[in-house]
Formats: structure tokens, C-alpha cells, sequence
């Protein structure tokens, strides 16, 4: 187990990168990840998620900067010397072997004493529930145990760095999924590997996760945890793409404590500077507006409600761009019901898709560093 | 660094050479060949060539073999379509061992074959015409395109099938206008496979040809047994009946890997 | 794919049943009606198994049998891994595998008897390529011109026995490596990288991973080498004519022999049909046993 740190860290397929565009992880990564975290990278397919755990695996080596485990530097290293495990999008197994046999096998490749072996591969089997089965075939294994199998291969090697997972539940069973996650969650707990798990989806990203790191085009916009996305996304995107449904981002002119939407004035709880950008916008989570009947607030349009159970989902109409607001399950809705209000401690900035902090905040993050 | 290449390449060599020397022979005068080894004609000469296109002997014997090859190719991928579209759709009485007993006939010895072949298609009245030997390749190309074709078959869903029915289409309408551009490309590897063995195989297509309808693989080795050494000549006709195939390939190349990864030759 | 019960399908295979029946059931009639009966003067007479009972006692027929079993052992032995091993070395994809791919399936479209004849040009001693080089080795060596060539196939069992393989190598191997490289092509990338992450070695990934995905395709390569090796009779037949002397008889070569040579039918009745059986009983034995070998 090992503290990984991304130094300076790009990536380019092509040979002479000339503009930002030509990199399929933008110039620069810097990040540590801390030994015994399990880590999501988030993001739609093509943000270049998959490239940084190949650079992290060792299957590819970056265009430029340094990938640290602990305080040993292996950006030049081979996969096999740097002691991570993956498990695959399918499963990867050795079909013509026993459960036991594959167990064995990173173990008997690195010369491991035969009784050792047996030893530490009925504890692997042990934790991964599969101490039943360790002499039948693989081959004839359903596909989540397939995957276990293949998640036991890294384990089962006690100076494993870091274990990595590819959209590891891509081929599971929808309600083999949730068990799965379930359980690779609670195997994380016990034993405090450092994980690495790649996902498009936002469900299993935070539920697995300590902390999310969320990639768009080939940036990481946002690391945090769960509840640090949801509670103040750094980035449009991010507060777009968690939640659901996702933040209500909608383009306004900001003058001190106060957005104007169309002729609306809406309150901020913080005063800001005119932003220096080109778009600015206000974001409120759908968690935090309430619709009303009375007299002041936005004027929307209810266009449908969705009631998925525990909540109601109403979408709204403004001007033209769709707001959504969840209320409660018993709540009735009406025509009367045509003006939304935002909770100002709840509303975020941004300028050209980044946050902006409020003036008293970046007085007090400037006092603090 | 990357050695890689070295290994394919010197396997190529290998292949090359034999046909390189049937080339470099083909050039040849026969008085050079006779004269000697050397690893180039001396003489370049297209002597051969122009006598093989010249004389009707030889030059039908090519049309022979094209006319047979492609009369079995035909017979065998039409019949073999609505046969392999049953197996792979259908289950009906005795279909395994049917099947099964198709593929023997892929095992049988054509030396075994020869000399029956020889009565019933002299009985047919059918002996000495490229029909007769179109007929008997059939004896192992059905099989192998009824084997191939059902494997592409088995890939194309059934709800395919089912949909179209849903749509209103006749079955044969079906057949032709959806399925069978479906499985196009296993149609197309079919009708190598067929042309391949149709155009290799050389006991039963002497055995059934006399005169008239002899192939031209025949007439080859008739020359070289009756009119002395003539190898320019020889050579010369071998190296045009590796020009059909060598069209072939290059038309198949993408889809070879594909036929054989379906596991079916 | 779970099929529907259709009897009428029948129908669609009837043209298919028609056309080979016509010719598997007939002459295959025609040879086992030769097989238990004697011709003499054109009459017949049924003598049951007496055929079957000469031709299995008869060495010409068991030195033949052994012959064509050395043949097929060897060049099985050969072809396989030699083929395997091309197709390891293969570039995975591009224009330099597709060139590849056609320049080694040209000797699978030669007709048989073309292959024969330009092995037989080609190793000539004097003026083949193959010939000559080794002999020009063989001088090199200390070999005496003088004596006649060191290696001369129609003169020599061993260098005839050495052509007729290196033939078939040549001919057929490309096969193998068709086949064993259809089937590395279907292995997916992630199998090498968590190879590679479990530290494997070359012969692991070779063993664990690239073999049993070659095993089907792999297979099969087997079978038809064995069936088509087995009925070898083109090839040999224009190379060497059997000879020399019988050393390169192998059993195709000796049924026409017998049966169009010297039109002894009811002997080459009976050994058309043990042949065939072999043939028959060894593929099915090898193939069942592979897919036994996979059930479990």
C-alpha cells in the first residue's frame, strides 16, 4: 500500500503536441493520493480517465512529469515491477486453471514458498467468499465471481501498491452490482488498500469512493469527497453531471449580493466582485429551490412533474432554459405554483464554468494561507 | 529492437523460392534449362507463355478448369444456403446425425472415389464434361459450405428472423433481401473455400476428363510425360494456374482470418 | 440459440441430401459390393470377408499403411508448432499483416499436382534450386561430385522421404498459421496486461493464455491435417511417382495403383473401405476426446 503522487503530469499521443487540444490529459496534473483512500475517477467516456490509470498501471508512460509511490519515483517503470493490480472491464481470468490455481498464480510467478501460497490464498479466498470453490474451474464460473476472482489475483499479494479497477461491474448483473459494490467496499474498510476505480457513473462512483475525482476533457475539474461535490462543485460540469437530477446552471449577471436573471433579482449570500469573464452564471442544486404560490420569487412555467418515489421531480420552465426543483413526495403541485425560490447559501457563481468565491470568503482563504 | 518480423519474413523466403523458381523457369529457353543452373534466364523469353495462349490444348484447358470451378462454386453455395439456414434454425428428425454424416464425406479419400466415379458418371453419360466434375467436387465442397455457412448463420440473431416475419415478408423475400446480406462476407468466404479445393483437387477431375473437358492442371502433366522435357513450358503453365488463386486472395484477404476465426474451414 | 422443432426443414436440406448422396451413397455401394465379391469372366460371386482378410495380411499394403502413418506422424510433428510459432511472430494487425496473410496463403490455392511439379523442378539436383544449393553444400563439405549427386530424390529413399515433407511443410503449414493466428486474434489485450501485472512469463502467457484460446481453431488445424495428410496422393504422385522404388508409396498411391493399375477391384474395394475407416475412426476418436477434454 502506497501514498501515490502525480507530479506535473501530461499526457499527449502525438509525438509534437502544439496546442492544449493535442493532449488527452491536459498539462497539469498535481495530486497526491493518500495511502489507504479508495478513489473514483469520474467522468463521460473520452476525459481521458482511462489514460491516467494506464500511467498509473504502467501501460503507458506520460508525455511528461513524474508518478511518485510513497517517495519512489516510477514513471519509467514496467507494470510488472510496480506492484498494482487491475481488475478489468470483463473478466480476466485464466480459464484453464482452478480458482486456486489463479490465486496462485501472481505469487508462484514472484517465486513464493509453496506453503506460503497455500497459506495466503485460502485467506484471499476467504475474504472474497469464494473458499468453496477454489478447485473447480474458472472457466465455468459466473462473471461476478470471475471478477472476484480477478480482484483476489491483486490482493492476494501483500506489497500490492494500489489496486486499480477499470469499470470493473461493466458485464455484472444489475443486482449482482449493487452486492458487488457492496462488498468491495467493505473489503476496502477491512483491509485499507489504496484504490483506484475508474466509472462513468456518478452511483457508483460516490457510493465507493472517499474521495471522486472528476475528469473532463482530459482535466481533472474536481477532487473531493461526495459530499464536497455536492455541496460546492467546483466546476459547472461537476455540478451538472452529480446529482440528479444535476444542478440548475443558468447564465445571470451578478452585481454584489445580488444575480439578476432576466429582470428578476435573486439574493446571494455573499457579495462578489464583477467577474472577469465572458459568461457568468449562477448554479443551484434542484434540492434547494422551492416552489411557491406567492407573489415574488422567479416566474416559471411548471412543465411536467416526475414522481419517482421518494420525491418529486417538477420541471420547470424559464425563459426558455429548464430549472428543476424536487419537492417532497406528498407536496401537491398547481397552476398556482409559478414562482421557484432559490436558497441563497446554496447558490454558487461561476465564471466561464469555474467557481467564484464571494469577496468575504476570499479575504478569509487569504487570511488563512 | 523489435525482431518481430524476422520470423514471418524468413517463413515467406521459404514460400517464395519454389514459386520463384517455376517463374525464373517459365523464362527460360528449354536449351538454357537443360543447360545448367543459373538463378537468372539468361535469355528472357516469352516463348512458353505465347504457345500455352496459342495452342488450343493447352488454352482450353485452362477454360476446362475455370468452367468446372465456377459450376461447383455455384452449385454448392446455392444448395448449401436453404440446407445451412435449416441446421442452424431448425431442429428435425435425425438433423445431428445428418450432419455429422455430411462432414464424413469430407473425410473420404477421392482415391477411394476415383474408380466408382468412373462407372456412375460414365453411366450418367456424363464423362469427359466439366459438369461431371463440377458434380463430383461436390462430394466434399457441400459439406465444408454447408459447415461454414451454418457457423455464419448461428451468429445473425433470430430475432432477425422473426421480425421480418412480423414486417410481412415472405420467406424467400426474407432470405434473399435480409439474411443473406447479412451474412454476405460468410457467403463470400464460402464461395473461396470452394473455389479453393474445387481448383486444387486433381485425382477426380483427371479421372473424369478424357479429352474435351480435361483441366488444365492435366494437360500439364500429360505434356510432361509425352512430349520429352519441355519444363519451360511446364513451368510456364504452372505459374498461370497460381494467377486465379493469387486474384482470389487478394479479394478475400480481409475476410480470410475472419472464415477461419468462425473455426470452420 | 435454442432452436424450433421444424420437420419441414427437411425440405431445405433435400437438394444438399440429393447431391451427396449421389455421390457418397452410390460409389460407396459400387466399392462395398466389389469388396465381398470375386470377378471371373464377369461373373460374380460373393466371398464375404475374404478381401478384407488378404489386404490386412498382405505387406504390400502394411509396409504402405506404415509408411503413410510415419508421413502423417511427421508431418504433424512439423507443421503444428512450426505453425504455431509463425503465427506468435505475426504482426497483430496492418497493411504488413494483410500482405502477410496473402503471400502465405498462396501455396494453399496451387493446384495439387502444379505444388508436385514444382518441387519436383525445384529439388532437382542438377538444375533446381534446392537441389543444387545442397549439393553445392554437400562439395562444400567434401562430398565427391564424381560420385553422383549426395542428394538426389529419384535416386535416393531418404532424400525423396526428406523432398516429400519438406513439400507438405511448405504447402500446408500456412494453414496452421491461418488458423492458430484466427484464434490469437480473438484474445483481447487486457489478458496480456494482467499477465503482465501478475508478473507471467513469456511461457505463461503462452501456456495460460494464448493456448487454450488456440485450442479450438487449433483443433481443427489437427484433424484436417491429419485427414488431408492421410489421403495424400497428388502431390507425392507427380513429385516422385511413389518411388524411388516404393519408398514413398503411401496408401492414396497404392489404391489407384492397384485399382486403376491393375484393376484388382475386389482388393481395392476392401482397401478403400479400411481406409476409410481409419480415417473416420481417428477423427471422430480425436475429436471427441478434445471436446470431452473442454466439457470438463
Amino acid at each position: 500500500m502506497a501514498k501515490i503522487t502525480l507530479s506535473n503530469l501530461a499526457h499527449s499521443y502525438s509525438d509534437i503536441p502544439v496546442t492544449r487540444d493535442d493532449f488527452q490529459l491536459k498539462p497539469t496534473i498535481d495530486h497526491v493520493w493518500n495511502d489507504g483512500e479508495a478513489y473514483a475517477l469520474l467522468g463521460p467516456s473520452g476525459c481521458g480517465k482511462t489514460t491516467l490509470l494506464n500511467i498509473i498501471s504502467g501501460l503507458l508512460v506520460p508525455s511528461q512529469g513524474r508518478i511518485l509511490f510513497d517517495e519512489t519515483d516510477i514513471t519509467e517503470l514496467p507494470t510488472a515491477a510496480r506492484n498494482v493490480a487491475q481488475v478489468f472491464q470483463f473478466p480476466v481470468v485464466y480459464d484453464t486453471m482452478t480458482v486456486f490455481e489463479n490465486l496462485a498464480f501472481p505469487l508462484r510467478n514472484r517465486g513464493a514458498s509453496a506453503d506460503y501460497v497455500t497459506r495466503r490464498v485460502k485467506t484471499i479466498a476467504e475474504m472474497i467468499g469464494l473458499s468453496d470453490s477454489l478447485d473447480s474451474r474458472a472457466h465455468g464460473l459466473t462473471a461476478d465471481a470471475k471478477q472476484k476472482i480477478s480482484l483476489g489475483r491483486g490482493m492476494v499479494r501483500e506489497d500490492v501498491a494500489a489496486i486499480l479497477f477499470d469499470e470493473p461491474l461493466t458485464v455484472i448483473d444489475p443486482h449482482m452490482k449493487w452486492e458487488l459494490r457492496t462488498e468491495l467496499k467493505a473489503l476496502h474498510r477491512e483491509f485499507e488498500h489504496t484504490m483506484i476505480y475508474v466509472t462513468h457513473d456518478q452511483t457508483e462512483a460516490l457510493t465507493f469512493a472517499d474521495k471522486v475525482v472528476v475528469m473532463l476533457d482530459g482535466e481533472v475539474v474536481q477532487l473531493g469527497t461526495p459530499v464536497e461535490l455536492f455541496n460546492r462543485p467546483e466546476h459547472t460540469f461537476v455540478g451538472f453531471f452529480i446529482g440528479s437530477p444535476g444542478m440548475n446552471v443558468l447564465e445571470a449577471k451578478v452585481e454584489g449580493d445580488t444575480a439578476l436573471l432576466g429582470g428578476c433579482a435573486i439574493p446571494l449570500h455573499h457579495g462578489y466582485k464583477q467577474p472577469d469573464a465572458s459568461r457568468v452564471e449562477i448554479g443551484v442544486r434542484p434540492e434547494f429551490v422551492t416552489l411557491t404560490d406567492g407573489e415574488d420569487g422567479l416566474p416559471v412555467k411548471v412543465e411536467r412533474v416526475e414522481d419517482i418515489g421518494r420525491h418529486k421531480i417538477v420541471r420547470t420552465d424559464f425563459n426558455g432554459s429548464e430549472i428543476n426543483v424536487i419537492v417532497p413526495e406528498d407536496a401537491s403541485i398547481s397552476d398556482r405554483h409559478n414562482r421557484l425560490k432559490f436558497d441563497p447559501a446554496a447558490i454558487h457563481v461561476y465564471a466561464d464554468g469555474w467557481i467564484v468565491d464571494g469577496e468575504d470568503q476570499a479575504r478569509q482563504k487569504g487570511a488563512s494561507s | 529492437m523489435n525482431k518481430r518480423w524476422i520470423v514471418p519474413t524468413l517463413y515467406i523466403i521459404f514460400l517464395m523460392l519454389p514459386i520463384y523458381w517455376l517463374l525464373n523457369m517459365s523464362f527460360k529457353t528449354t536449351n538454357e534449362i537443360l543447360g545448367g543452373f543459373s538463378l537468372f534466364p539468361a535469355e528472357f523469353t516469352v516463348e512458353s507463355y505465347v504457345k500455352i495462349f496459342t495452342d488450343p490444348t493447352w488454352y482450353s484447358g485452362y477454360i476446362n478448369s475455370i468452367i468446372y470451378v465456377m459450376i461447383n462454386m455455384v452449385i454448392s453455395v446455392a444448395v448449401a444456403l436453404p440446407a445451412a439456414y435449416a441446421f442452424s434454425r431448425y431442429r428435425f428428425l435425425g438433423d445431428k446425425h445428418l450432419f455429422f454424416w455430411l462432414l464424413t464425406n469430407r473425410m473420404a479419400p477421392p482415391a477411394v472415389f476415383a474408380l466408382p466415379f468412373l462407372q456412375l458418371y460414365s453411366t450418367m453419360g456424363l464423362l469427359d464434361t466439366t459438369l461431371a466434375v463440377a458434380l463430383a467436387h461436390c462430394l466434399f465442397n457441400i459439406p465444408l459450405a454447408v459447415w461454414i455457412l451454418e457457423g455464419f448463420m448461428s451468429g445473425v440473431p433470430k430475432e432477425i428472423d422473426e421480425t421480418a416475419y412480423i414486417d410481412g415478408y415472405s420467406f424467400p423475400k426474407f432470405f434473399v433481401k435480409i439474411f443473406m446480406p447479412l451474412i454476405a462476407s460468410g457467403i463470400g468466404v464460402t464461395a473461396f473455400f470452394c473455389f479453393m479445393f474445387s481448383w486444387v483437387e486433381m485425382l477426380l477431375a483427371k479421372t473424369l476428363t478424357t479429352v474435351s473437358a480435361k483441366p488444365i492442371a492435366a494437360v500439364m502433366t500429360k505434356t510432361a510425360s509425352t512430349s520429352g522435357y519441355e519444363l519451360g513450358l511446364l513451368a510456364a503453365a504452372g505459374v498461370l494456374t497460381i494467377i486465379p488463386g493469387a486474384i482470389v486472395i487478394y479479394f478475400v484477404r480481409n475476410y480470410i482470418a475472419k472464415g477461419f476465426a468462425m473455426g470452420r474451414v | 440459440m435454442n432452436k424450433t422443432l421444424n420437420h419441414r426443414a427437411w425440405w431445405m436440406v433435400l437438394p444438399v441430401l440429393i447431391l451427396v448422396a449421389m455421390n457418397a451413397v452410390i460409389p460407396l455401394m459400387t466399392v462395398v459390393n466389389f469388396s465381398v465379391q470375386e470377378e471371373f469372366y464377369g461373373e460374380f460371386s460373393f466371398i464375404g470377408m475374404q478381401w478384407f482378410a488378404d489386404t490386412l495380411t498382405n505387406e504390400r499394403f502394411q509396409n504402405a499403411l506404415i509408411r503413410q502413418l510415419a508421413f502423417t506422424f511427421t508431418i504433424l510433428l512439423i507443421e503444428i508448432p512450426l505453425g504455431v510459432f509463425i503465427a506468435l511472430k505475426m504482426p497483430r494487425s496492418g497493411r504488413w499483416a494483410s500482405v502477410c496473410l496473402v503471400l502465405m496463403a498462396l501455396p494453399l490455392l496451387i493446384p495439387w499436382n502444379v505444388v508436385g511439379a514444382m518441387w519436383n523442378i525445384y529439388a532437382l539436383p542438377d538444375i533446381g534450386f534446392m537441389g543444387y544449393m545442397i549439393n553445392a553444400g554437400a562439395g562444400f563439405f567434401g562430398h565427391d561430385p564424381a560420385n553422383g549427386p549426395w542428394f538426389d530424390y529419384t535416386q535416393e529413399p531418404v532424400a525423396a522421404w526428406f523432398t516429400v515433407i519438406l513439400m507438405d511443410v511448405w504447402h500446408w503449414t500456412s494453414l496452421v498459421v491461418l488458423l492458430a493466428y484466427a484464434g490469437l486474434q480473438s484474445i483481447d489485450n487486457a489478458y496480456y496486461q494482467a499477465a503482465r501485472i501478475d508478473g507471467a512469463s513469456r511461457w505463461s502467457v503462452f501456456r495460460y493464455i494464448q493456448l487454450p484460446k488456440m485450442k479450438h481453431t487449433l483443433t481443427i488445424a489437427v484433424l484436417l491435417r491429419f485427414m488431408d495428410s492421410f489421403m495424400i496422393y497428388t502431390e507425392p504422385s507427380v513429385l516422385t511417382g511413389g518411388g524411388p522404388g516404393n519408398s514413398t508409396t503411401f496408401l492414396s498411391i497404392d489404391l489407384v495403383k492397384i485399382a486403376l493399375g491393375q484393376q484388382d477391384l475386389g482388393n481395392a474395394a476392401a482397401m478403400s473401405i479400411i481406409y476409410f475407416l481409419m480415417i473416420l475412426l481417428v477423427s471422430w476418436l480425436f475429436y471427441t476426446l478434445t471436446m470431452q477434454g473442454e466439457k470438463k
